[in-house]
């Protein structure tokens, strides 16, 4: 089974933002890059990011700094982010948006033709450096076509399953590609993981089939710490019909546009439920939330903009409360502006020209005209590897992580926005740091045995003639998840949980998926398997310890925030014996300095 | 709705034999094409190759031939399609065949790599930033709405007919000419490229090409025209002729 190793000094997993901005970082660096991705270059999940950027830039509104930036992710975590990692993320967010536009990026711009910044849910001023509802696309194409000039080597869908260490530092990876099965082992003298997440272990979700928790489980398999798995974001607006497209995102534009949330009374019920933490900032009135929009700087955010955990929580109450629509969601209007500005329906396409496609094309409805149907939908998960916040490295000696697979930044909710300048100032750092790691530390050592040992696992789904095939498997975890583990949980059916994921592991362990290894996507299902089941774990069993509502996490049995929670973030670990090992640790220190910021500023 | 007939393109590898194989399978409300061979796939071809990704119509990753037009598989919707006879799905024929729907589209990723990337002009202001007017992003903001799915390389009679791959890049390639060439901040000049290695003279603006791209790009009118007339104007125009004479330029 023997085969030659590609070699490289930083072996990057993962292509989407995070991993293109590291990649060119250590490319940057004058080290050797391999970058491996399961799709082709340029789909990777970053494309689907609408919104905007954050970077605290200020060209819309100078009262804008870091400090404000970093406040406002700290609130919105609820206090359990690593604050190092928010710090860095306020300070150097502006210097890696202004660098994608010298690689040839075109944000939309202010009149004065600076880079424009819209409004966000819990940013306190217009903040996102955005391209229409397309900054994604923007962003990882602009990062494509520069990368691709920089001497780094794309192996492109292949799909990493396991990690090589050499005396408990990471030394490469194996993976197969898709369409032959052919295997590859890499070398490399440090690794970052930019994998993305997990969205597939849940069954409505905004997600591409590449979530399925790959960087998580690679690194905890390797002996890496996970932190805060029980955050899990539900987007607040997925589309909900027709059918074949339930959780396909609606991007929180469509409410920094001036989209508004009603049941089918017609109600703004939002209004009438906005949280302490957030009374001082949020409007009292429909007119003033509007004034918001169009950018007077005295009104305060209308409640459609208040963070995605408790919006998402909101609707979720006026369905259970019959006062969905028809299709199990609320409405979300955009076409009412028409009652604001004159041209509304050539504004909104040119605002939101993706949105107006993907409803006019996927649901025959114009968004110019009439109300969407919307719920929420499992979108992005807070918890992940748990890293250095200066240089991104994970628990196990080089290996990073950056992005949506890396934890710290976000703590117990993401604010909107916050996502595309992550991975762009993360990537950078773990590409720094990881080049820098392979300069200092030299080669490593293949363990071919343990090479060979791992391609022989992957591929006993294929050997076994009998058996249950992994679709099954796949579908029962994702309607557990979705049920037990979703939007509202109890300690009862997190334990349910846990127990039937434990059985389904079981049942993964004997999975059969015959035929040939070209193209065999029951195979790869059956590979995914074992990724999206220790990942569903570490959510359920970090969510089961703990007993409080904080972000995300919405506990029916511990309905409130709980002071010593508020202390500790869940690790997540694997034990001696191979069991899942989760416990508290304390939250990171903040400085005094971000400590009064965080005082003064509320 | 009811069961719905599928002729599908099935294929071992580029070498294999290929052809057509019927399915049948429920549509129901809302479907689109993706969904339907997915169906397919889990019902009775488990082992048919398809390339997705985020079935939304932003990753340009389903492009197919449905019933022998260019789309993306996710944004065509069952319901558009006519009942009475059966749905043919097959690849994209101006590319190789990996197996059944997944064609190698590698060769789009090494003509870009040939292209001379953006070069921006020195920053406008102080603190390293530039001013830029909303009306000149637009513009270009046209062609970066571009999703990579390589459609119009499909449908171009130039690539898919004439098979000129080695003295042509396609539509695809124009626009991201374009997008560089009409960029308000780049320096670069890729106007003698486009002329002698890209080829854009083959184009004999047939507009198949815009016909079938799912952003909406205006390729022919907005992106291969301004083209044409730049390298017209920068080879062709008599003065600038006798002035490269007289300066001992290479003529045109």
């Amino acid at each position: 089974m023997e085969q030659t190793p590609y070699e490289y000094d930083v072996l990057v997993i993962g292509a989407g933002g995070a991993g293109l901005r590291a990649a060119i970082e250590v490319s940057a660096a004058g080290a050797s890059c391999g970058v491996i991705c399961k799709s082709l270059l340029g789909k990777a999940h970053t494309v689907m990011a609408e919104g905007g950027m954050a970077a605290a830039i200020g060209n819309v509104d100078e009262r804008d700094d870091w400090k404000v930036h970093v406040t406002d992710t700290l609130r919105g975590g609820q206090y359990l982010s690593n604050p190092k990692m928010a710090e860095i993320h306020a300070k150097e967010a502006p210097a890696r948006a202004l660098e994608l536009e010298a690689w040839g990026a075109l944000f939309d711009r202010t009149k004065d033709g600076r880079i424009l910044q819209r409004n966000f849910g819990g940013h306190r001023y217009p903040r996102l450096a955005h391209v229409g509802d397309r900054t994604g696309l923007e962003m990882i194409r602009t990062l494509q076509d520069h990368g691709i000039h920089h001497g780094i080597d794309f192996h492109m869908e292949y799909t990493v399953f396991r990690l090589l260490l050499d005396d408990g530092r990471v030394a490469g990876a194996l993976a197969y590609d898709r369409e032959r099965g052919r295997f590859r082992v890499y070398r490399a003298k440090a690794v970052v993981l930019a994998t993305g997440g997990i969205g597939r272990a849940f069954k409505i979700t905004s997600n591409s089939w590449e979530y399925t928790g790959d960087g998580h489980t690679l690194a905890y398999d390797a002996g890496a710490d996970l932190i805060d798995m029980e955050f899990v974001q539900f987007h607040p607006t997925g589309m909900v019909w027709p059918p074949s497209v339930r959780g396909i995102l609606v991007t929180e534009g469509v409410r920094g546009e001036g989209g508004i949330l009603l049941n089918s009374d017609g109600e703004r019920f939002l209004f009438d439920e906005i949280p302490a933490l957030y009374k001082d900032q949020t409007a009292d009135s429909a007119e003033e939330g509007w004034r918001y929009v169009v950018g007077d700087r005295d009104a305060r955010r209308p409640p459609e903009l208040l963070t995605r955990d408790h919006v998402a929580r909101c609707i979720v109450n006026q369905i259970k409360s019959g006062k969905g629509s028809p299709h199990g969601g609320v409405y979300l209007d955009i076409a009412w502006i028409k009652e604001k500005i004159s041209n509304s329906e050539e504004h909104i396409r040119k605002k939101l020209p993706s949105m107006y496609h993907q409803f006019k094309e996927l649901a025959g409805l114009d968004i110019t005209k009439e109300r969407m149907e919307v719920g929420p939908t499992t979108h992005y998960v807070m918890g992940g590897v748990r890293v250095d916040a200066e240089s991104q490295m994970s628990t196990v000696p080089g290996l990073y992580a950056a992005g949506e697979c890396a934890a710290g930044l976000h703590g117990a909710n993401r604010l909107g926005g916050n996502s595309l300048s992550d991975l762009l100032v993360f990537g950078q750092r773990a590409g720094a740091y990881a080049a820098a790691f392979a300069k200092e530390h030299g080669d490593v050592r293949l363990d071919q045995a343990s090479a060979d040992a791992g391609i022989r696992e992957a591929l006993q789904p294929l050997e076994r003639e009998r058996g249950e095939g992994p679709y099954q498997i796949q579908y029962e975890l994702q309607d557990l998840m979705q049920e037990k583990v979703g939007i509202v949980r109890i300690e009862s059916e997190l334990e349910q949980a846990v127990e039937e994921i434990d059985r389904l592991s079981e049942r993964a362990k004997a999975v059969s998926a015959p035929g040939n290894r070209e193209y065999n996507p029951g195979w790869h299902t059956a590979l995914d398997l074992h990724n999206l089941l220790v990942v569903s774990e570490a959510v359920a069993r970090a969510g089961l310890l703990r007993r409080e509502s904080r972000g995300a996490q919405f506990r029916d049995d511990y309905p409130q925030k709980d002071e010593h929670f508020g202390k500790v973030n869940i690790r997540v670990a694997r034990g001696a014996d191979k069991e899942m090992v989760v416990e508290e640790i304390p939250v990171e220190p903040m400085s005094d300095e971000l400590t009064g910021l965080v005082e003064e500023m509320g | 709705m009811a069961a719905t007939r599928f002729r599908i393109w099935r294929q071992e590898g580029a070498e294999g034999e290929g052809g057509y194989r019927d399915y049948t399978t429920e549509v129901t409300e809302g479907m689109v094409v993706l969904d339907a061979v997915h169906q397919i796939q889990a019902e009775s071809a488990n082992d048919l190759a398809v390339r997705w990704n985020c079935k939304a119509g932003k990753c340009g990753s389903c492009s197919a031939e449905v019933n022998g037009n260019p789309r993306l598989m996710c944004m065509t919707r069952m319901s558009d399609l006519p009942t009475d006879r059966p749905v043919t799905v097959e690849p994209m024929r101006a590319f190789p065949v990996i197996r059944d729907l997944v064609c190698d589209v590698s060769w789009n990723y090494e003509v870009k790599k040939k292209i001379q990337p953006f070069e921006p002009r020195p920053p406008d202001a102080e603190d390293g930033t530039w001013r830029i007017a909303q009306e000149d992003v637009e513009r270009v903001q046209e062609f970066r709405k571009c999703i990579e799915c390589f459609l119009c390389q499909d449908v171009c009679h130039v690539l898919r007919d004439h098979h000129l791959h080695d003295e042509f890049v396609g539509p695809r390639f124009f626009v991201y000419n374009a997008a560089l060439e009409m960029h308000p901040l780049d320096t670069g000049d890729r106007l003698s490229a486009l002329k002698q290695d890209e080829g854009i003279g083959y184009c004999n603006i047939t507009k198949c090409c815009t016909k079938v791209c799912p952003e909406h790009i205006t390729i022919t009118d907005n992106a291969i025209i301004p083209l044409k007339e730049r390298v017209v104007s920068e080879f062709y125009d008599p003065l600038k002729k006798l002035f490269r004479v007289f300066s001992g330029g290479s003529a045109a």
